[in-house]
Formats: structure tokens, C-alpha cells, sequence
């Protein structure tokens, strides 16, 4: 397995094959079909399987949603894009109150195989409406899957599942994991739902990252066997159905759960998982825990601010050392600022 | 347009099984046997009746949380919707729908829903898929005047004018959002008016003359079905003769006269309908539709209710 593309490159391929295996699976979203191709990841679709199956929207996410549902309700397989995760509260309506209950309302009666992709974005001063970060809005909400890959092998395997899948599935990317680079296979293939993947080994701390945050577990990783500390570096990859079981296995070990999400802690996606994995682990083994997100503030637009505004990997393996050395424990490993959020120089 | 005496028939047995279905769950819901809220029909059962005679068995509808003359008129099952409003597993969807959210995908009713305005872009969705697919059914969608204030109607119709879906929308206009008198939220003149400048083709209907419509929904569906080209819009004019929701009349309430609601008790196209036929044969379709009525309460009444399990089921595919 030696072919190594990008995470964006890695979604294409899963849904230029798919179209190719089932021709009632179709894409819309606003600018699916420009020269953009949402950075890539539809390019060249439009063009090979023609308008009906690749299509641009009208400025319209709650309507298209529910147009996308009726479609799927003719027996057709929509994706659904979102260049921003901002633009799905406008979708929220028809995500929440007809996809994700349509099913259950109707006694079975009839299914919603959705495919909603989102894109959470970051940097060179998105600011507050182009950054937010909503993915446990949908893992509250009963009737929906919500994953959140952030390695290209599960980007492609995931986004296949999901649209093979018969129920609406929200697909949470992340701007800065897009250009990732990994190992991917040319075939076709599926990764299930509901299976976290292990990123890194070692025995003192478990560090859950979600999307870009994964990314950065890694490197805080890195910092953290300079001072002696092995950390598990876990992505939960699905976020509903969660993989609980992996996840309290390595805190059952470890006995410290740190989670890192970019997003805000208050009901986020880190609160859920803490209160599974305490759940899990009541009575058995008692651990230590801390999440470490975005401060209850609205995005900013400077970069300086910008900085401060994200977990990176020297204030996740700061956090990690605190839950191994005790909260009065200070080491901050030298700031390097991720390549990927260097390289980006916007605008969009 | 004059019916022959067999369309007559038809149309005064559908009719008639509406209004006396209604009735029934009025007259039945003091006793809280019907667990769910009603938006009954009564009043507006012709609107329906005659659209959906006009469609096709495998065309499609999509309606609001005021659907029992919609689902009835295209063919619903009529035991099933009332074990439906009992709560039995027996409903349409197994007691978990309740009057708001009727579905019965046999008959093509794809759909109710009650948040106003959330059936909109399904309907148009659904027939964006049949013309990708090259399939010649038609959809139809109904909702009422108050949700042509959403702003999911003009997304709706922007992106099914934009492509000409031929999609037929049916505006039930009943001249009140709940409680709220048109003339007080909207500055256009008629629904038709608006919905033609999006790029929809628009008929008005005042008179609630049940034929007129019939005849109109006839010409305009041969039309959407042999061109693909719509969207069309009509606006039928028509009145709720109960509460908005809830078994009983409210004219005391204040916010509507009964001398408003007078004209349109007196042309009831149900009543019209039936003095047309032939006295035995109306009294012999009564007599029928009656049994009907009484065999599905009793059918609702001997169903079980879901079993506990339930409630976990049919989340996911």
C-alpha cells in the first residue's frame, strides 16, 4: 500500500467511484460544479457524469436540504455540500426536524439515504461565521450519524459507507486536514461506523482528538516523549455511533483522559465523550480528565488572536503533562506552528 | 364541466367519506380516545378530493399537519388513518405518526409534516428526482396560505422555477394562519399574483365550485405530464368550518364571524355534490360510506397499541 494522496483527493476518489458503481448517487451544493471543485474534492465530476448527477444550488441551504430529502425519498442517493459547517444552521430545519425523524415519525415507512458533508474552516481570519465548529449539535440530535475522519485512508472509506449507508449521515471535515497526505488504496473499500482509530501508542495518558485536533494530538505526542511521556493518541473517527469501548480500554490503562477538539467545550463533542467514557468506567477504574477546546469567545480575525484562539500541540501536550505531573506541574514545550496552517494563506 | 352521473357518485363517496371521517373524530374526541392533535378538514375536503381525482394513482402528494382529507382523497387507507389517530400499531405508521405526520407511501402520500412550510422543498425535490430519473409521475403539493410566508416556499419555487420542475403546487387558502387574518401579514393582493412572478403558471379559484377545480386540476396535470414544463400554482379559496385545531367551532372566539363563514356553508361542495344525484343513490352511498366509517373506528378500537419495543425502532435504516 505505497500510493499516498491528500484527504480532499481521498473524498473525490470515494465519490467519482461511487457515482461510477451506482448512478442514482448525485452531488449538489453550492459551487460543486466551478473550477474549485469545493478545494478539489468534486472537481472533474460534473464533467464526467454530466450536470443531472454533479449540480450548483441556489442560495437556499434550507430548501436544497429538504430537496435533497425529497430526492431521496424518489430513490435517488444525494450528497449534500456545504463549503462552511457555518451555512448548516440555515439546513438545520430540514436536517432536524424531517431527516433525522422521518424515519422514526413514519413507523419505518420510508428512509432518507442523505449524505451531508460539511466543512468546519480555520485561519487567515475566517472569523466567526466562516470557522464554527457544530458537530455536536448533530451527535445530540437522535436519527442521524455524524463521523469525522481525520486520516485520508478513513476519509475515502468513511464517505463510502456513508453513502452506501440508507440514513442521513453528517460528514464533519475540517479546512486543515484537507491537504493531510496518507496512505489510501486505489479500490474501493468501506471503514464502518461506530470505530475510533488508534494514531500513536503509550501507556501515561490517552489523548482523543477530533479532525484537526488529531493532527495536532500527534505532534503534542512528539513533545511529550521529549519528557518521558507515551501517550495514545486516539481518533474517535465516528462521533455517532461512538466508539466507547476503544476509548475507556486506553483510559482503563492510562488512567487519564485528556480530549482535544476545535470546537467550544460547553455540550461539545469532548463533554460527551468524557461523560461515555465515565459512564463506562464507573465503579472500575477512577481517571483523570481534562478537555481542551476553543474558549468560550467568538472566532476572532487576527492572526495573534487567531493563535490563541486553538488548542496546538504545545497547549495539548501542556495539558497532557498536567494530567500526568498534577495541575501545579508547568512545562510548555516550544510553540512550531502546524505547516499546514503556515502553508495557508487564504483566502478562502 | 358537467360529470356524468358515475363521476358524480365517485365524487360524492369520497367526499362524503372525508366529511363523515372528520365528523367521526370530532364527535369521538371528548372522549380522549384520539390522543394527538386534529387540524380537521372539514370545510376544505373538496380542495383535495378534486386534486387528487385528477392525479394519477402513482403520482405523488406532500401535505401539512391538515392532511386527513389529502391522505383520504388519494387513496390512504381509511382504517389505518384512524388507528393512526387512536395511537394503534395498526396506524399507518404504527401509532407513531398521530394525525400531523400521515404517510402512505402505497397510495403516493410521501409525506405530512408539522412544521409549515417543511414538506415544500420535498415536494420539489422529489420532483427533481423524477425528471432525472425520466419518470412521468407528477407531484403535488399542498400547503396553505400561511406557509407561503416561509422562507422555504421561495426557495422552493425559485429553484423549481428556476427549472421548470413540473411540479403543481395547490395553496389551500383559507384566509387564516391559525388565528391571524391574511389581510394583517400579507401586502400582495392574492397568492396567485406572487407565485406568477416567481415564473409559476397561476389559477385562482373563489367560488369553491367543486367541478370547476376538478376540471382545471385535469387539463393542468395532462399538461405538466406531457410537457415537463411548470411549475403551476393554484390558489383555491375555501374556509375551515372548525377551530384550527381541536373538534369544536370557535366563532365565539372573536377573531372570525360566522356571518364570514356563512356564504361558504352554503355552497358546501359536499352537500352541492350529492343533491345532484339521483335521492336513492345518495341515500345508498350514505348508507355505504356510514358502514365504512363505523368499520374502521371499530378496527381502531380493537387494535393494540405498540408494544414497548417501539420505541426503539425505526431510527435508523
Amino acid at each position: 500500500m505505497d500510493r499516498v494522496i491528500t484527504f480532499a483527493e481521498a473524498l473525490r476518489e470515494a465519490t467519482d467511484q461511487e457515482m461510477g458503481r451506482d448512478d442514482r448517487v448525485f452531488v449538489l451544493g453550492q459551487g460543486v460544479d466551478d473550477h474549485k471543485g469545493i478545494w478539489g474534492t468534486t472537481r472533474g465530476l460534473a464533467e464526467k457524469y454530466g450536470p443531472k448527477r454533479c449540480h450548483d444550488t441556489t442560495l437556499s441551504e434550507d430548501g436544497i436540504t429538504g430537496i435533497a430529502i425529497g430526492a431521496a425519498l424518489a430513490g435517488l442517493r444525494p450528497i449534500h455540500v456545504h463549503i462552511r459547517m457555518d451555512f448548516m444552521i440555515l439546513a438545520a430545519n430540514q436536517i432536524v426536524n424531517m431527516a433525522a425523524k422521518m424515519r422514526s415519525m413514519f413507523g419505518g415507512a420510508v428512509k432518507v439515504p442523505l449524505v451531508i458533508r460539511s466543512v468546519i474552516g480555520r485561519s487567515w481570519g475566517q472569523g466567526a461565521q466562516h470557522s464554527q465548529a457544530l458537530h455536536s449539535w448533530f451527535m445530540h440530535t437522535p436519527g442521524l450519524r455524524v463521523v469525522a475522519p481525520s486520516v485520508p485512508y478513513d476519509a475515502k472509506g468513511l464517505l463510502t459507507t456513508a453513502i452506501r449507508d440508507d440514513n442521513p449521515v453528517v460528514f464533519v471535515e475540517h479546512r486543515m486536514v484537507h491537504t493531510q497526505k496518507g496512505h489510501v488504496p486505489p479500490e474501493s473499500y468501506t471503514v464502518p461506523f461506530g470505530k475510533a482509530r488508534y494514531l500513536a501508542h503509550g501507556n501515561d495518558v490517552t489523548i482523543v482528538g477530533i479532525l484537526h485536533a488529531a493532527v495536532e494530538s500527534l505532534r503534542a505526542r512528539d513533545c511529550l516523549t521529549k519528557v518521558g511521556i507515551a501517550a495514545d493518541v486516539i481518533d474517535p473517527v465516528s462521533l455517532s455511533p461512538l466508539d466507547v469501548e476503544t476509548i475507556a480500554e486506553s483510559v482503563a490503562r492510562t488512567g487519564r483522559l485528556l480530549v482535544a477538539d476545535m470546537g467550544w467545550a460547553a455540550c461539545g463533542a469532548s463533554a460527551e465523550i468524557i461523560a461515555r467514557v465515565g459512564e463506562r468506567l464507573q465503579g472500575e477504574k477512577a481517571f483523570m480528565f481534562h478537555r481542551i477546546t476553543c474558549p468560550a469567545v467568538v472566532c476572532p480575525t487576527p492572526k495573534n488572536l487567531e493563535n490563541l484562539f486553538y488548542p496546538n500541540p504545545a497547549t495539548i501536550a501542556a495539558a497532557a503533562y498536567k494530567l500526568v505531573h498534577g495541575p501545579k506541574a508547568t512545562w510548555t514545550p516550544d510553540h512550531v506552528d502546524a505547516p499546514e496552517v503556515l502553508e495557508f494563506k487564504g483566502p478562502f | 364541466m358537467t360529470p356524468t352521473p358515475t363521476q358524480s357518485e365517485l365524487a360524492f363517496r369520497n367526499l362524503l367519506r372525508i366529511r363523515r371521517a372528520e365528523e367521526e373524530v370530532a364527535r369521538i374526541y371528548p372522549t380522549d380516545k384520539i390522543k394527538s392533535p386534529v387540524h380537521l378538514s372539514i370545510g376544505q375536503e373538496s380542495v383535495s378530493q378534486a386534486i387528487c381525482d385528477a392525479l394519477e394513482p402513482s403520482d405523488i402528494v406532500f401535505g401539512t399537519y391538515r392532511s386527513h382529507a389529502m391522505y383520504l382523497a388519494k387513496g390512504g387507507d381509511l382504517r389505518k388513518m384512524i388507528a393512526e389517530l387512536y395511537g394503534k400499531v395498526t396506524g399507518c405508521a404504527k401509532g407513531k405518526a398521530g394525525s400531523m405526520h400521515l404517510i402512505d407511501v402505497a397510495a403516493g402520500v410521501m409525506g405530512t409534516s408539522a412544521v409549515v412550510g417543511t414538506t415544500v422543498p420535498l415536494a420539489v425535490g422529489y420532483q427533481h428526482a423524477l425528471e432525472m430519473q425520466e419518470k412521468p409521475e407528477i407531484v403535488a403539493c399542498f400547503l396553505g396560505d400561511g406557509a407561503v410566508e416561509e422562507g422555504a416556499f421561495h426557495e422552493s419555487l425559485t429553484f423549481a422555477a428556476g427549472r421548470q420542475l413540473p411540479v403543481l403546487f395547490i395553496v389551500e387558502n383559507n384566509f387564516y394562519a391559525i388565528h391571524s387574518g391574511l389581510k394583517t401579514r400579507h401586502p400582495w393582493k392574492s397568492i396567485a399574483d406572487f407565485a406568477a412572478a416567481y415564473g409559476c403558471r397561476t389559477q385562482r379559484f373563489e367560488d369553491g365550485d367543486y367541478w370547476k377545480l376538478r376540471s382545471a386540476a385535469v387539463e393542468e396535470i395532462h399538461r405538466l405530464r406531457t410537457t415537463r414544463k411548470g411549475p403551476v400554482l393554484f390558489e383555491v379559496c375555501c374556509y375551515r368550518w372548525l377551530e384550527h385545531v381541536g373538534p369544536n367551532e370557535d366563532y365565539g372566539a372573536g377573531y372570525r364571524p360566522r356571518t364570514e363563514a356563512e356564504p361558504w356553508l352554503a355552497c358546501d361542495p359536499v352537500t352541492r355534490v350529492g343533491e345532484s344525484l339521483a335521492a336513492e343513490v345518495r341515500e345508498r352511498v350514505k348508507r355505504e360510506v356510514e358502514a365504512e366509517i363505523a368499520d374502521a373506528f371499530a378496527f381502531a378500537e380493537a387494535s393494540p397499541f405498540p408494544p414497548a419495543e417501539e420505541l426503539y425502532t425505526d431510527l435508523f435504516a
